[in-house]
């Protein structure tokens, strides 16, 4: 089912009375999130992401605003009515029930048309037990699982009742590191094999490019850039966005743009063609450089990290405003370890250029 | 110095301290236990003292210099004391009483205490406030105030009496939010998306999830009505509607004003068993109560 967001505002009281001071969670959402769809909520913490999820899940009214499940308008349902299934982030799992019992318990709630008999329901919460692959654990309680185990039961629980949307709220932050790559992969092959349309709230952007058909990435209540993670990756509309993706992230500078020639510092680095002259910020992805004895961009060099496969060097330059520039490399480029000095030639393609201001991006020509 | 002989050192310095700090534990241990015995034979001379009177013959209790341990055991003070007193009529009236009330207090005290956890209401903090705040008035003077409110009822000699005055308790209601809170908010969250209504969740998770406090408000009310005294005295004096407690006090005067302690001991000591076994096999509850509200109360 698609969901529709539209024109999502949210805003919380102040705690001081006498300020009157208050708090937009999320301000002015719109959004279309297609049908089966995986998407990604990112930001970092307190940008309205939880808000949003909570809003879609009905726990939260918004302040203004409406939500549409397909073409029906649910924003005055009630969370018990909208039949969405929730995973929070610390797993919420009934203590005192079975793992059985606690995927049951959605299924009792079901009145009407949908109220299911005895074996219906437990051919229901094997079945979904199953799909998340704990149907061997049916009869242990919460506390005799692991952090992992937890997490699919929650899972399990959340689908059981067959929702129209699905939502993860942080579902992988209080696993391990292997857990967590194992368990974003069983997200995604499980919402594939189900095709319900499922939304996931992360601030780790590895977790929400790795596994999401389209993320969403917000900053203090504003949406700052949506799109599929890769055309994010390459093209972010502003510096937050260009900050936030990205692991090493990416190296940022002080500039100017000269005659159509941009400066680093005092290196004039390369042609941007089509750009006024004015004083720039320069973003420039750790992949974008290449080690060249004819390179314009003179860095100081700290060291080299191996990597394996890549390695990544660490240097400095005045220009920089990050302590240091890290560049991934391929491992075939030698670097002289031992030089004062590398220099680098840069790829277009990956050097974005930020009005000084108001940080959004300077398009420029790209050959 | 050689190694060999540092370690000969070591190894002597080592059995020193070993040894001193062993005299030091064994030290603290007989302290805590001496203190412990003495602090017991206090609390259970008075039941000792029950049980032996309970078993002499009028004469030797009345003796001028009383005797620490019977010289004749009579068993037929217990009988006389179930003759004498309608201790069965006693032991139902109490029990009626102890557990309608203890009923209907659970189910006041564990909505109240839901809805001092869980709902969001105006002025939810300071109504909470002002609950809490009445437990700092004596319960003496309760008595005062509830005396007249139901003389003016007319509920004079009825169970209601024994029953309503009761009914609400700030601190078992603080004891159950308490608990209530601690609960994850997530629960509830949860069981709202999963279609659950506040009471379901209420009884599905919230009770079982919080049944050993329970277990504790139980066994204390139970234990509050087989004791009290003050109140049934006050305002029930019916022999239909009278007491355990008051019962025994005025079930054993002889035709000459003096009263027959041996059988009235007797009669307490039967009267105490069901709250001896309670203590016996539930006192962890009863800790919990107890020892909680030492803390925090």
């Amino acid at each position: 089912m698609k969901v529709v967001l539209q024109n999502l505002t949210k805003v919380f009281p102040g705690r001081n009375k006498k300020v009157n001071e208050e708090v937009v969670a999320v301000n002015d959402f719109t959004f279309t999130i297609p049908d089966g769809k995986l998407i990604g909520l990112l930001g970092p913490s307190g940008c309205g992401k939880s808000t949003t999820l909570y809003m879609i899940s009905g726990l939260q009214k918004p302040t203004s605003g409406k939500i549409f499940f397909g073409d029906d308008d649910v924003t005055e349902l009630s969370a018990e009515s909208r039949g969405v299934g929730l995973v929070f982030q610390n797993y919420a799992l009934y203590p005192h029930m079975t793992v059985r019992q606690n995927i049951l318990f959605p299924l009792q709630n079901l009145r009407g048309k949908d109220k299911l008999n005895k074996n219906e329901m437990l051919e229901r919460a094997q079945k979904a037990a199953a799909l998340v692959q704990i149907d061997n654990l049916m009869d242990r309680k919460p506390s005799e699982l692991s952090g992992g185990q937890q997490q699919r039961v929650a899972i399990a629980r959340a689908l059981v009742k067959m929702p129209s949307v699905l939502l993860l709220d942080e579902p992988l932050s209080n696993l391990d590191a292997r857990l967590r790559l194992q368990t974003r992969e069983e997200i995604r092959r499980i919402q594939k094999e189900t095709g319900i349309t499922t939304i996931f709230v992360t601030h780790d952007q590895e977790e929400a490019m790795s596994i999401s058909d389209m993320i969403v990435v917000m900053k203090l209540g504003l949406v700052q850039q949506i799109g599929r993670p890769q055309d994010v990756y390459d093209d972010p509309v502003n510096l937050f966005v260009a900050k936030f993706l990205g692991t090493p992230p990416i190296n940022v500078f002080d500039g100017r743009v000269e005659n159509g020639r941009l400066y680093i510092g005092e290196d004039e680095v390369m042609k941007v063609k089509g750009v006024e002259d004015q004083p720039v910020t320069v973003g420039i992805r750790p992949e974008g450089f290449t080690p060249d004895s004819k390179g314009r961009l003179v860095c100081g060099l700290n060291g080299v990290e191996i990597m394996g496969r890549d390695v990544s060097v660490v240097s400095t330059h005045p220009a920089s405003l990050n302590p240091v520039i890290r560049s991934i490399i391929n491992a075939d480029n030698k670097i002289d370890t031992s030089a004062e000095t590398v220099k680098y030639s840069l790829k277009p393609h990956k050097v974005f250029l930020f009005n000084k201001e108001t940080e959004t991006r300077i398009y420029f020509e790209v050959k | 110095m050689s190694e060999s002989t540092m370690k000969v050192m070591q190894e002597k310095d080592l059995r020193k301290v070993t040894s001193s700090q062993k005299a030091v534990k064994i030290a603290v241990q007989f302290m805590l236990y001496a203190f412990l015995i003495l602090m017991a034979i206090i609390i259970i001379f008075p039941f000792y003292w029950m049980l032996i009177s309970s078993v002499k013959s009028l004469s030797e209790y009345r003796l001028s210099v009383p005797t620490l341990f019977p010289r004749e055991i009579l068993f037929s003070n217990y009988v006389e004391a179930f003759n004498q007193a309608n201790l069965g009529r006693l032991f139902l009236n109490t029990l009626y009483v102890g557990l309608v009330s203890t009923l209907l207090s659970l189910v006041i005290t564990v909505l109240s205490a839901f809805a001092f956890a869980r709902l969001e209401f105006k002025g939810k903090n300071t109504l909470f406030a002002l609950l809490l705040a009445t437990m700092m008035i004596p319960g003496e003077l309760f008595t005062i105030t509830n005396y007249a409110t139901v003389n003016a009822f007319g509920w004079m000699d009825s169970f209601t009496v024994l029953i309503v005055p009761f009914l609400v308790s700030v601190f078992y209601i603080y004891l159950l939010r308490q608990n209530f809170m601690q609960i994850p908010n997530e629960l509830y969250l949860a069981a709202k998306v999963d279609g659950t209504s506040d009471l379901k969740y209420l009884w599905k998770v919230m009770i079982p999830l919080a049944l050993p406090t329970l277990i504790s408000i139980t066994i204390l009310k139970m234990m509050g009505a087989w004791n009290s005294y003050v109140w049934p005295r006050l305002v029930a004096n019916k022999e239909e509607y009278r007491l355990i407690t008051n019962g025994l006090r005025n079930a054993f005067t002889e035709s000459t004003g003096d009263v027959n302690i041996p059988v009235q001991m007797a009669a307490v000591a039967i009267v105490s068993l069901p709250l001896f076994l309670v203590f016996i096999f539930l006192r962890k509850y009863i800790m919990k109560g107890v020892s909680r509200s030492g803390i925090k109360g």
